[in-house]
């Protein structure tokens, strides 16, 4: 379908069929207040971007107008050349875009094999939930992330049940089994010790390629670890982009955005 | 590694483990219970008086219903108060046709002539016929249903507001049977029915039919409603349930989900409406409005709204003892339901099923069992 082409060709394509996801001039205006004010931003398929700014920035408002849990005021989503920004939302995600929540979002009443096999279903029409049996690609493909989220061992039990690490792992998994092409994680290491957030971007950096990858966070080790292109945004608005070392030396970021995380790391 | 997917019963609200004898796909020592249950229903005609057998064929009845509520409420989360609505037009379907079918060439029904009615109201004229009467039966309250869920559903109305609209609908409802009187019977509704399709209502052998008949919907509604809330689209209805966003964000559209489980309730409703008609020999304004539709919610409350035998349950426990009380205090019967439905909640959430299965979850319980087992540890 969707398959990613060979790292080796990557130079030689066509830039506009390259391009996964544009975000052209989005305003979101929550009675007054702009919550994303004319942002822009494009991926190209099989990258992994991160999204940082001081809290408020409008980092989940932004996954939030992707994925349509928000409407944009004026600008356009535009997903695989087309334009996404008013289909109701179970079409966008049905169009190969899968989002994490801050908090997370599994459902806790399932067993956790169950919110994969839920997530990896490819046909969610309803009627189709009627038929009986169970597709061997997707038990395979379910099997298979449950490893690589270390939860084999506790596929049976109930979501709800899981630690707060575990959970944010269970999400993930859960984005990726639905086999998007655009993967918006959401503070996916929030809550987690050091361990477990090295793990996670470790993972992370796994997807990409197969996925495209916008990860939003502000956990310096962590950026450093995905070692990603970096887009900052500052009140709704576009502020940088660059490498994560080139966003740390810049002294724009450093005065709404780094400056700050620093002095909390240290206080 | 065991990828075997669990079709459990479904999942406690509180998201609690199941074990015991619910946590597995092992079906034979439920299904053996159930048989042995509706084999020893199905010799009530000769155990019970005829007036009891008459009472428990109601309350039989109601307990489609209540199971419908599973689904709608137990299982999708679904609160409705206005299940008297769908209850009232499978009755009426009913007894509309056994008062036409009791008529000559051209002749109206008594009330109708009493009101100065010349001639039949147009939307009595298809009821006539007696296939047209069984399908309105469940068609007029599934179709009501399914376009009513849907308009509302799909704007994402739910939770209390859905609650409240379906509440102001048996209001309506009721208020318009009592006042289009010359059309629906007003106050006193339908009754005084003598025959259906040819058998007289009033012998012996159409009370044993009329009894089989509504054990068998029940256990067929039971078998049915089992196997849906284990498939794939119980589970996603659970799932919508506990978070319908995460379900819409997986790609998802809740809204057909939920209204497949309301149409459902409704036409169990519509059924239950109708075989209560036949057994009961009446339908009127004060069985399908506001007190109760709520009452139907208070059956299923303390049966236990995630259990389909607690429903049932339930249902003949509260209706039972409905009887017994408001024959002998008839003003108490509604404050002595309200303080068992404000204890039920407050207490049980899971209902008397939920109790039941707390207790096959105490660790006395496991040892009793492990010992009559036999196993170990
Ligand atoms: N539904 C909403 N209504 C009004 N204001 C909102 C709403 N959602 C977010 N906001 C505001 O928009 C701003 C951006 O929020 P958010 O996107 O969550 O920031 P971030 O994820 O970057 O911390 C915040 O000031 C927040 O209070
Ligand atoms: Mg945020």
């Amino acid at each position: 379908m969707n398959a990613t082409a060979p790292a080796s060709h990557i130079g030689t394509i066509d830039p506009v069929t390259n391009l996964l996801l544009a975000v052209d001039g989005v305003t979101v205006d929550f009675d007054g207040f702009k919550a994303l004010n004319g942002f822009s931003l494009t991926l190209d398929r099989g990258t992994l971007r991160v999204l940082i700014g001081p809290n408020g920035a409008g980092k989940s408002t932004l996954c939030d107008t992707i994925i349509g849990r928000v409407r944009a005021t004026s600008g356009r989503v535009i997903f695989k050349g087309q334009d996404i920004t008013h289909l109701p939302e179970h079409e966008i995600v049905r169009r190969g875009i899968c989002r994490k929540f801050q908090t997370p979002g599994v459902l806790s009443g399932l067993s956790v094999v169950d919110n994969l096999m839920i997530a990896a279903r490819r046909d969610r029409r309803w009627w189709c939930s009627f038929r009986q049996g169970v597709d061997a690609e997707e038990k395979a493909r379910v099997a298979d992330i449950l490893e690589t989220i270390g939860l084999a061992d506790r596929a049976h039990i109930p979501a709800g049940q899981l630690a707060h690490g575990e959970k944010q792992w269970l999400e993930i998994g859960m984005v990726v089994a639905t086999r998007a092409d655009l993967l918006l994680l959401d503070e996916p290491t929030a809550g987690m010790g050091p361990a477990e957030t090295s793990q996670t971007a470790a993972l992370i950096r796994r997807l990409v390629g197969q996925h495209t990858v916008l990860v939003i966070d502000h956990d310096m080790s962590f950026l450093e670890q995905l070692d990603a292109r970096v887009t900052v945004m500052h009140q709704g608005q576009f502020l940088k982009e660059g490498s994560v070392a080139a966003i740390r030396e810049d002294a724009d970021v450093a005065a709404v955005y780094l400056g700050r995380t620093k002095e909390e790391k240290h206080g | 590694m065991d990828m075997s997917i669990h079709r459990d019963t479904p999942t406690p609200l509180t998201g609690a483990p199941l074990s015991g004898p619910m946590a597995g796909p092992r079906f034979s020592r439920p299904v053996a219970l159930s048989l042995a249950l509706v084999a020893v229903a199905a010799l009530a005609p000769w155990l019970v008086s005829a007036y009891e057998l008459n009472l428990l064929a109601r309350f039989l009845a109601m307990g489609l219903l209540a199971m419908g509520l599973v689904l709608v409420w137990g299982q999708g989360g679904v609160l409705s108060l206005g299940q008297g609505v769908f209850f009232g037009l499978g009755g009426y379907a009913i007894a509309m046709h056994m008062k036409l079918a009791a008529l000559g060439e051209g002749e109206l029904p008594d009330f109708m002539v009493w009101s100065g009615l010349d001639a039949l109201p147009w939307w009595w004229v298809p009821f006539k016929s007696p296939l047209v009467a069984i399908l309105g039966v469940m068609l007029v309250p599934g179709v009501l249903a399914a376009l009513f869920s849907w308009a509302v559903f799909r704007r994402r109305v739910g939770g209390v507001y859905f609650a409240l609209i379906t509440q102001a609908l048996a209001l309506a409802f009721a208020t318009l049977l009592v006042s289009q009187q010359p059309s629906t019977g007003g106050f006193n509704g339908l009754t005084d029915f003598q025959t259906l399709m040819g058998v007289d209502l009033g012998s012996t052998a159409a009370a044993h039919g009329l009894y089989w008949l509504t054990l068998a919907l029940v256990a067929g509604a039971f078998l049915g409603l089992r196997l849906l809330m284990n498939s794939r689209y119980g589970m996603l209805l659970r799932a919508i349930r506990d978070g319908e966003n995460r379900i819409r964000f997986l790609g998802y559209d809740p809204t057909p989900f939920k209204v497949v489980a309301f149409t459902i309730g409704a036409v169990l409703a519509g059924l239950a409406g109708a075989l209560f008609t036949l057994h009961a020999g009446v339908v009127s304004p004060a069985l399908v409005g506001v007190v109760p539709s709520i009452e139907m919610v208070i059956w299923v409350a303390v049966g236990g709204r995630n259990s389909l035998a607690g429903a049932i349950a339930g249902t003949l426990a509260v209706n039972l003892a409905k009887d017994g009380v408001s024959s002998a205090f008839p003003d108490l019967w509604l404050y002595a339901l309200g303080l068992v439905f404000v204890l039920v909640v407050t207490l049980l959430p899971g209902g008397f099923a939920g109790l039941v299965g707390d207790v096959a979850d105490t660790s006395w319980a496991k040892r009793l069992k492990s010992i009559i087992v036999g196993r170990s540890k």
